[in-house]
């Protein structure tokens, strides 16, 4: 079932000067979408206008069918929608348990201090660590817990910009386990990233935005397979 | 005497602490220096003696030199200039900022000082005013240490009131969402925290610390129209000091230059007080820009 319905979307910083120019994909339960592409080619930007941090000039963005385009940025993740920037993802000067009781506070009261512990649950280091302050962190545990973080609301979609960036290859792996985690639980989630050999290892379909436009889209094994697409878009060989 | 420099230092700096407060807030969410909020802590001070006449007489509470009109008055200085501060940010200020240029911001900010202490000035006149012409007499605390039961009220409901900040700030989710607007507006926003009601918020907080520095200023000393444009140098000072954005470095700041102002008097002479938060501030400056608490410089 489609939960994030993105369709002819026209979104940039400037008016009259879109970075995305009419791209449409949707993402469904308990499925990753891999959006890569070229740099330059609007996947941040996509991902921004989805949350609502860039205007959209048309198009539209559903979530369970219902628009989120009049729905103001800090009221997306009461209808469901989490997003993870790629930088300055926490709140460096607020401690690990603020960053998350920040979050939980769109919650009823009742239920915020349940979800908090069930979120560090499922991130242990981050409980070790609640009292150290975020900007502490290592880049892997910022990136923990800036996905902590979102997942505090029960999204039913999480959208990420370049999770892997900055981080080891080890450490990527760790995200990417994590993230195939969320999609079992019943998460939709919309992955905007370069690393196309670690987004694809997790990916269950994938998209390639091109100028703004979706120019590819199918199974993340069969775009691998697809030598032109590899060629162009995915480093010139196999990402697998 | 350097008992007697700490007891005026720490109730000087107390107020400062408490007008910094609104100013360091302001600069953190907005990003602009606001040079109106001396004019809040002037308005605060007139505001409260209007309330407090309207009380009409009553006898002060002994051994200090106000009554229980003061302490009303108080309370409603600080809301109506809470509501003054909102204003403006609603009139003048959330206007600007959708053109995003700071400096448009900072005159604007110049030129409803301006306004806002032309108009006191044309409704009182350039003439001092007193909340009380009783003489404060002082108590002995410790060899070579007095102050007046005034200054001793003053001091010990600024700090409550430092102390009230503080507790908002860390413990509350109010304070949380201040604290991480302040920080990543856009992260606050996908955080689901309605920046727009955090700024009223800020405001209104701002507003009113910097009413009760006013009108603890008028009890110590006196009440003029640029009563607060004159403590403007300072409260920058302490803001600067502390960390732009910091509410505890805001209030030490605040401490600091109060005491060092306080120490210049009988080591440099009184002519150099004001020049000592101009110092403070560009050493911390060229030193340490992110100041003590190391917020945005």
């Amino acid at each position: 079932m489609t939960v994030l319905a993105v369709r002819d979307l026209v979104a940039g910083y400037e008016p009259g000067l879109p970075i995305v120019r009419g791209a449409s994909l949707a993402v469904a339960a308990g499925e990753i979408l891999v959006l890569l592409g070229p740099n330059g080619a609007g996947k941040s930007t996509l991902a921004k206008a989805v949350a609502g941090l860039v205007r959209v000039e048309s198009g539209s963005v559903t979530l369970r069918g219902a628009s989120l385009l009049d729905v103001p940025a800090h009221a997306r993740i009461r209808r469901g929608l989490a997003f993870v920037p790629q930088t300055e993802n926490v709140f460096a000067g607020l401690t690990v348990a603020e960053n998350l009781a920040i979050a939980a506070a769109v919650l009823p009261r009742a239920e915020r201090a349940a979800r908090v512990a069930a979120t560090e649950a499922l991130f242990p280091d981050l409980a070790e660590a609640r009292r150290l302050a975020a900007g502490r962190l290592s880049g892997g545990q910022r990136q923990m817990l800036a996905i902590a973080r979102a997942l505090v609301a029960q999204p039913a979609v999480l959208a990420l910009d370049e999770p892997s960036a900055g981080l080891s290859p080890k450490l990527v792996g760790v995200v990417m386990a994590k993230l195939r985690d969320i999609r079992d639980s019943g998460v939709a989630v919309l992955l905007v990233e370069q690393n196309a050999r670690a987004a694809l290892s997790v990916a269950d379909r994938a998209a390639i935005l091109v100028e703004g436009r979706v120019a590819h889209e199918g199974a993340g094994a069969a775009l691998l397979d697809d030598p032109q697409v590899a060629a162009l878009y995915l480093g010139g060989r196999r990402a697998a | 005497m350097m008992g007697q420099i700490l007891v005026d230092g720490v109730t000087s700096g107390a107020m400062i602490g408490l007008g910094a407060i609104g100013l360091t807030l302001t600069y953190g969410l907005l990003r602009f220096a606001n040079f109106a909020h001396g004019e809040f802590v002037t308005w605060g001070a007139y505001l409260a003696l209007v309330v407090a006449g309207a009380f009409g007489g009553a006898a002060p509470i002994d051994p200090l030199t106000f009554g229980w009109p003061l302490l009303a008055a108080l309370a409603a200085g600080m809301a109506l200039t809470a509501g003054l501060a909102l204003g403006l940010d609603a009139v003048l200020f959330r206007r600007l900022r959708r053109h995003g240029n700071a400096i448009v911001l900072v005159i604007a900010s110049f030129g409803a000082s301006l306004a806002l202490r032309s108009a006191l000035e044309f409704a009182f006149g350039p003439e001092p005013y007193y909340y009380s012409h009783d003489i404060a007499m002082t108590l002995r605390l410790a060899p070579g240490m007095r102050a007046t039961a005034d200054q001793l009220v003053v001091l010990g409901v600024a700090l409550a009131l430092m102390a009230a900040m503080h507790i908002l700030m860390t413990r509350t989710p109010l304070g949380r969402a201040m604290r991480a607007v302040s920080e990543n507006p856009d992260l606050a926003r996908l955080a689901g925290i309605d920046t727009s009601r955090v700024l009223r918020a800020t405001w209104l907080i701002g507003g009113a610390l910097a009413a009760a520095a006013g009108v603890f200023l008028g009890v110590t000393v006196q009440l003029r129209p640029s009563m607060g444009f004159e403590l403007l140098l300072p409260l920058f000072a302490a803001a600067i000091l502390g960390g732009i954005g910091s509410v505890p470095g805001a209030m030490v700041g605040g401490l600091v230059i109060g005491i060092a102002e306080s120490a210049a008097v009988p080591l440099a002479g009184a002519q150099y007080r004001a020049a000592v938060a101009f110092v403070v501030m560009l050493v911390m400056l060229l030193v340490r820009p992110r100041g003590l608490f190391g917020g945005r410089a």
